[in-house]
């Protein structure tokens, strides 16, 4: 652990530096460039310095993409500042291309006057034909928008670490440890962290861990002593206003992962996690699979319908069965899920969505599965829904996931994606002792017993595990005589069983929180509704209007279903309504259906998310409109 | 101190459910029920730690009909959902029930994957070579030219081996029965059952509506002794008899038939059955007739450590070194504090 104090915050002298509120950096490389690492690196060194930031790791679908080819650029953009920071920010204030495709991929959205810190020994003539350059934009002044820093880092490289006699590619490979340094200083973050990383990840490798830091010396050197463009002395960003507390970095699949074995230990069972690997969402499994001391067991399924098929025997078991996949996954998992719900087992299934339909962009984020959560099984089979909106925000709705499942014996859908899987931000360590428990009680009474008994309030069926004497029973997917809990194909009995199944469905809405509004007046002129990882873009939107002036307010949901009781009523205390999604317009669909409001969409299905500005403009748009 | 009366012993018809039963008069699958009984009693069955776990088709109705735990899932996936019970509770004694189409065909992955990871649970393939429950569509297990409802002009397609697919898949027990046999059905249940791990056992089952009288090259009272070899450990492989038995070819690798004279079995050269040689399993499987007698019993058998065990094991071990709770896990990695 590592207590801040000014030395950490001021490593140069500040009178040199420029003052930033905030500040947006993007590292890009190819895909074997390390950028991903430098990226991590900088995030810890960014949050030891006290500043709030948020991430966005952008990378190819390839393992390895051809090396120096504008596909397998991979790039780590971090947004961080003095105040609160909602999203990995719009363009960039600084972008290092370690290639020429870097460049070409990554300079479009580097600011007018931005820093652009190149490697000159990667823009050779055959690296720059693979990326498409017919000219070195480096010499034809296509350039000359941006403060330019060109330097031949692979050469001062290899020069930096000669002395410990590495190979020419281990050698160079310590070329982003070194580009590293050089960030470091101009943004004054302290090399103490990732040189203590070094030595940890490379204790076997003395001579690996004495280069890169060696490399990453190099850098900051250079940084310090280089003559850097006009106006740039290096920059101070101060540490933002943050609550007391003990912090760490997250991710939302670490977060989802911890999030899911906490609410285990608040039902007082163990969990079976069963899975089957996709992008993104294999890393829950990862997580998982290291922490089976604590409460889960992890089954890697030959399929994804073996995973949540194993996830409802568990349950049937009497653990909590969890699923986990991204859409194409939880496609093949549909039929098995309408079992669980129709047999009422609980399970979670955790949902990280993907760019689609069928394998999209596997890397690419996008909450286009809200139609599939919500409506995507055959029959009449309602599902619990909830979504997550950050990746800190994976904790707590994991664990009301769990909560619902087990309270409610049915199957809840948690919607996390790609974006909160991968990004990270700091977090916060709750206090695990804060959260009430929800132990789950077997039935046990033989007397009366049939298996499908409801609690009268919550019209959950009783939970009676195999093991337990005197309640042996079969049950199925077949529908059930509401009485007996036998195979019954009475017509009256459906009926009566579906519109049950729904009412337990319905009732959850009661036992959720009411919809809050997270900025702004209601009744109002303007409700921007939100849901999932929109959430950072929007909220500084409708924050930067509303310091405008204009009456606009922002609305996030987390329940999807059943939605909040109250959410009509809000909704129809505004004037407009304005729903912005990383989709064609699913949420909006629910909401005009559900409460017969001429909500509008604004959408965008790129694979990125929302910019602040192009958030912005939608609301300005509609607001004039 | 009041001591609990004992229990009388449960007979086959303790494990029957008041449940009506709802197969076709004279499906094999009733044999097949009342041998499981059987088998039930004579282990000692403690219905509340045992569970039935099918799929969907005529077999799968059979949870229904037992006075234990019973899961009637979805097509094909039985075997994962028992692979999540076991895993969830490794002391429940859970058996696998499905049909050729609903374990050969939809669920052909899910039986590959529990027989070689070796998933301590009994699995009972029921054979009718014929799709039931949708009315008599060929199946995978369907000999070529089979006419059905969706092959009229006779099927093309080349039928599976139950056996030789779950040795191919790694299985470690594998073992065949006939529903008509009510003696030899439970002695071979009973192997499957008390062997650790996966065991695989093929039925064959007459289904009376679509396809009757499929199996009676060897299953007809005619030629039964003639068609079918029980498989014993340790005992020479003899049939019709004791006058006949099999042979390894001098020559290739194929077993032959020999009519055994009065010097005996090991005179003719006949070989003495050994379940734990997967060879020999391999080449009693692909005996057909009207060449060759069809094996039964339990032709292979050779133990190995189960999945759910190695599982807990590992869980075990993972406690035992632990550095703790889930607290230590968040505060694991880097952490910095902000003072008030």
């Amino acid at each position: 652990m590592t207590k801040l104090d000014k030395a950490i915050h001021t490593p140069a002298p500040q009178s040199a530096r420029e003052e930033l509120e905030s500040a947006v950096v993007r590292f890009a490389g190819d895909s074997g460039d390390g950028m991903q690492l430098t990226g991590g690196q900088f995030t810890q060194a960014t949050a030891l310095a006290g500043n709030d930031l948020a991430t966005f790791p952008d990378f190819p679908a390839e393992i390895r993409a051809p090396a120096g080819t504008t596909f397998g650029v991979s790039s780590f953009q971090i947004n961080f500042g003095a105040r609160r920071i909602m999203t990995s920010g719009d363009s960039f204030d600084t972008l290092v291309a370690m290639n020429p495709a870097a460049l070409k991929v990554e300079s479009p959205n580097l600011k007018p006057g931005g820093l652009l810190i190149v490697d000159t020994g990667s823009f050779g003539e055959r690296d720059l034909r693979k990326a498409g350059y017919d000219a070195n934009p480096l010499e034809d002044g296509s350039l000359e928008k941006f403060r330019v820093i060109a330097l031949d880092i692979s050469a001062m490289t290899l020069e930096a670490v000669k002395p410990f006699g590495l190979s020419q590619k281990d050698a160079l490979r310590c070329k982003n440890l070194w580009t590293l340094g050089f960030v470091y200083w101009l943004y004054g973050r302290s090399r103490q962290a990732t040189q203590d990383w070094l030595q940890g990840k490379f204790a076997k490798r003395q001579d690996l861990a004495d280069a890169n830091i060696a490399a990453l010396n190099a850098g900051h050197a250079m940084a310090e002593t280089a003559e850097l463009p006009d106006g740039v002395h290096g920059f101070h960003i101060a540490p933002a206003p943050i609550a007391a507390g003990t912090y760490r970095t997250v991710t939302g699949t670490q977060a989802l992962a911890w999030g899911l074995l906490k609410g285990l230990e608040l039902a007082g069972i163990e969990g079976l996690f069963a899975s089957y690997p996709i992008t993104p969402a294999s890393p829950v499994l990862h997580v998982l699979a290291a922490n089976q001391h604590l409460g889960v067991t992890t089954f890697q399924a030959e399929d994804e319908i073996a995973a949540v098929c194993a996830a409802i025997g568990a349950s049937y078991a009497g653990s909590l069965g969890i699923t986990s996949s991204s859409g194409p996954g939880i496609a093949l998992k549909t039929e098995a899920i309408g079992l669980a719900l129709s047999a009422e087992l609980p399970l979670v299934i955790v949902n990280s969505q993907r760019g689609g339909p069928s394998t999209g962009l596997p890397t690419k984020t996008e909450q286009s599965d809200l139609y599939q959560a919500v409506f995507g099984r055959n029959a009449d089979a309602p599902l619990v829904v909830l979504s997550t909106r950050s990746a800190s925000d994976c904790f707590d709705v994991a664990i009301e996931s769990v909560r619902l499942a087990v309270k409610y014996m049915t199957p809840v859908m948690l919607l996390t994606d790609g974006y909160i899987a991968n990004a990270a931000e700091p977090w916060k360590i709750p206090d695990l002792d804060g959260y009430a428990p929800f132990p789950v009680s077997f039935h046990t009474e033989k007397e009366g017993f049939q298996p499908f008994l409801r609690d009268e309030k919550t019209l959950a069926r009783v939970w009676a595990k195999p093991g337990t004497p005197g309640l042996e029973h079969r049950i199925g997917g077949i529908e059930r005589g509401y009485d007996t809990g036998h195979i019954s194909y009475d017509p009256d009995n459906h009926h009566k069983m579906t519109k049950v199944r729904a009412a337990k469905i319905d009732g959850i809405a009661d036992d959720i929180p009411e919809q809050t509004v997270e900025l702004g007046n209601t009744p109002g002129r303007l409700a921007v509704v939100g849901w999932g990882s929109t959430y950072g873009p929007i909220d500084r939107a409708v924050d930067n209007l509303r310091s405008q002036g204009h009456d606009v307010a922002h609305i996030h949901v987390r329940h999807i279903w059943p939605l909040p009781k109250n959410l009509g009523a809000l909704l129809k205390g505004y004037d407009k309504v304005l729903v912005p999604e990383m989709n064609n317009g699913q949420l909006v669909t629910l909401i005009r259906a559900q409460y017969l409001i001429d909500a509008k969409g604004f959408n965008k299905v790129s694979g990125q998310p929302f910019k602040i500005a192009e958030i912005e403009n939608a609301i300005l748009a509609e607001l004039e409109g | 101190m009041n001591e609990a009366a004992p229990i009388a012993k449960r007979t086959a018809k303790d494990y029957a459910t008041d449940q009506e039963v709802r197969w076709c008069p004279g499906c094999g699958d009733y044999a097949i029920l009342r041998a499981v009984l059987k088998t039930l009693a004579d282990i000692e069955a403690d219905p509340a730690e045992t569970v039935f776990v099918s799929g969907i088709g005529c077999a799968a109705r059979f949870p229904y009909y037992v006075e234990t735990y019973g899961f009637h899932t979805i097509h094909g996936r039985a075997p994962a959902f028992a692979t999540g019970i076991k895993l969830a509770n490794p002391k429940l004694d859970v058996w696998v029930v499905g049909g050729d189409g609903d374990m050969l065909s939809i669920g052909g992955n899910h039986l590959m994957h529990v027989l070689r990871r070796n998933v301590d649970v009994q699995v009972l393939l029921f054979n009718n070579e014929i799709y039931g429950l949708t009315k008599g569509q060929y199946s995978p297990t369907s000999r070529v030219g089979t006419r059905s409802p969706s092959t009229p002009l006779g099927s093309v397609d080349a039928p599976v081996s139950a056996c030789l697919y779950a040795l191919g898949a790694g299985a470690r027990f594998v073992a065949r029965g006939i529903d008509s046999q009510q003696k030899l059905l439970p002695e071979t249940l009973k192997r499957a059952h008390a062997h650790k791990g996966a065991s695989f056992v093929e039925i064959f089952q007459n289904c009376i509506v679509y396809n009757d009288g499929v199996f009676d090259a060897f299953t007809a009272k005619s030629v039964a002794a003639a068609m079918q070899i029980n498989c014993e450990h340790g005992k020479p492989l003899l049939f019709a008899d004791g006058t006949k038995g099999l042979r390894l070819k001098p020559d290739t690798l194929a077993l032959e038939v020999v009519e055994v004279g009065a010097d005996g079995a090991e005179a003719a050269g006949v070989l003495v059955h050994d379940e734990t040689n997967l060879a020999l399993a391999q080449l009693l499987c692909a005996m057909e007739p009207p060449t060759m007698p069809t094996a039964v019993g339990v032709i292979y058998c050779n133990p190995a450590r189960s999945y759910d065990e190695g599982v807990h094991a590992i869980k075990e071990d993972a406690k035992k070194r632990a550095r703790g709770d889930l607290k230590a896990v968040l505060q694991g990695g880097h952490t910095w504090t902000v003072e008030p």
